[in-house]
């Protein structure tokens, strides 16, 4: 579980969380929606430490984040995964050795089982036959598939996805959530997806939270919020269901 | 805004730069020496920076030789003193020419590609990818290639000396006819080891300095990819203009 607690964040006088408050539960899907430019990827690159916050804390493992030095949070980032928007694959590397980078980082292991559990990882996102391609070879699809079985190679409790349908055709979003929630399950992990798309989060989402001006305007679960009586609620939703 | 605002202005963001570059190569230096040790890498950029470099730095250094004995000649034989033609090529490629003209040439061959590979991993969000998966983009893209440059570049400095003044004594014997007996001698008796090793100096600086500075505008670039070309170009400009003037600051230092 995530709490994070009043967090507040500016950047050149520009207040972007102005004290967002939420609890991420354990082994379950938490979508984070909201418009455009309100901060949904600064606050999840707050949970990794890759910003840090004016003030307010972020709990994970009896730790707040925010307080901790580069170094402690190494420890944290091989428990926290982040799937970034185009993927940020090495593009020096092929698909199969930005699978076996962190392997080869963090686990003693032969080469033959680094390569043996990068082909694994590659199969479990259906992308084993692309593993001798580079990054520029590779459709967005499948970019962001090879970018998650390397955020999957730490073995994370927790993977942030920011944005991980944007710029895919419908087949292939619902293809990638199915892939988010198949290993949800199979991992025990727990997913936080940055997302504009309003009916995938309704079918994938156990939770939903709305961050609205800097704030966590509504949270809840997808049926909660469709039965939620706020404007600027009912007119995402309405505007993403035209 | 008034003139002294904007001059004031681009003074500190001169000093925060100066700040900036000199804690991001303390944290090049020495988290080489953490674990995981990246001797790899070391050897990788050892070939980059110097390997690769080599046929640019033997026709660089030959051909400022070559040329250096020529205009040199002419000045000596105003005075009658062209015996000592080989003493003054020696020593000016051993003492400036050797370790300057390397440091340039590695600047524009390597210095600017460290500084577009870094810049280019900024923005596609690489380095910070790095982190994420608990690496240290520092010890892992940085430290390897400033120790690089550190080991390199005076073995490179060594073979610009050495070929240059092949290059002079080419000239010298061959084109201007003196005595290549006499070239010899007076290489030998004009130049000091204090003479190579102050060359030998400056381009193991030199070597740190334009890896720190193509590093760091490579590593914090911004702004898409007009950025990446404006940190290369920074870094460039900076590491070209810096060795310069560091030049003249570390002869009056030695000498």
């Amino acid at each position: 579980m995530i709490n994070i607690k009043d967090l507040k964040k500016s950047f050149d006088g520009f207040e972007v969380l102005r004290g967002v408050n939420l609890i991420i539960p354990a082994n379950q899907i938490t979508f984070i929606m909201g418009q455009s430019g309100t901060g949904k990827s600064v606050l999840i690159k707050h949970i990794v430490g890759l910003l840090k916050p004016d003030s307010g804390e972020i709990w994970f493992d009896n730790q707040d984040i925010t307080k901790l030095s580069e170094k402690e949070l190494q420890k944290i980032r091989k428990k926290i995964g982040f799937l970034f928007q185009e993927g940020a694959l090495f593009d020096s590397m092929t698909v199969k050795e930005n699978v076996m980078f962190p392997l080869k980082e963090h686990f003693k292991m032969s080469k033959k089982e680094i390569e043996e559990k990068a082909e694994e990882l590659l199969s479990v996102v259906n992308l084993l036959e692309a593993k001798d391609k580079y990054p520029s070879e590779l459709s967005g699809g499948m970019r962001k598939r090879a970018a998650l079985a390397r955020t999957l190679a730490l073995q994370p409790q927790i993977v942030l996805f920011d944005e991980p349908t944007t710029g895919l055709d419908p087949i292939l979003q619902v293809s990638i959530m199915e892939l988010i929630k198949d290993l949800k399950e199979r991992y025990s992990l727990t997913c936080v997806v940055i997302s504009h798309d309003v009916p995938l989060a309704f079918k994938f989402a156990d939770r939903i939270a709305f961050l609205h001006q800097g704030k966590i305007l509504v949270e809840g679960t997808p049926e909660e919020i469709k039965t939620i009586d706020e404007p600027f609620i009912r007119n995402f939703i309405e505007s993403a269901l035209i | 805004m008034n003139f002294f605002a904007l001059l004031g202005k681009a003074f500190l963001k001169v000093i925060c730069d100066c700040g900036g570059i000199f804690i991001f190569f303390l944290q090049s230096f020495f988290y080489f020496f953490t674990r995981p040790f990246r001797i790899g890498l070391l050897i990788k950029y050892m070939e980059f920076i110097g390997v690769n470099s080599f046929l640019v730095v033997f026709l660089t250094s030959l051909f400022s030789g070559m040329v250096t004995a020529y205009q040199v000649n002419i000045a000596l034989a105003k005075v009658g003193s062209q015996s000592v033609l080989g003493g003054v090529v020696a020593l000016t490629l051993t003492r400036e020419l050797g370790p300057v003209l390397t440091a340039v040439v590695v600047i524009a061959r390597a210095g600017s590609a460290i500084s577009a590979e870094l810049g280019s991993m900024r923005i596609t969000e690489q380095i910070d990818a790095l982190k994420i998966m608990a690496v240290n983009p520092i010890q892992y893209l940085v430290s390897p290639r400033l120790w690089a440059g550190i080991l390199v570049l005076p073995l490179l400095t060594a073979i610009a000396d050495l070929v240059g003044i092949a290059g002079g004594y080419i000239v010298g014997a061959f084109l201007v006819h003196i005595d290549p007996g006499i070239l010899t001698a007076r290489m030998i008796d004009m130049v000091e080891l204090k003479d190579i090793m102050s060359g030998i100096y400056k381009s193991i600086f030199f070597g740190a300095f334009l890896v720190t500075v193509c590093g760091y505008k490579g590593y914090y670039a911004s702004g898409g990819a007009e950025g990446v070309g404006r940190a290369t170009t920074e870094a460039v400009v900076i590491s070209t203009v810096g060795i310069l003037i560091s030049d003249y600051i570390l002869t009056t230092i030695f000498f």
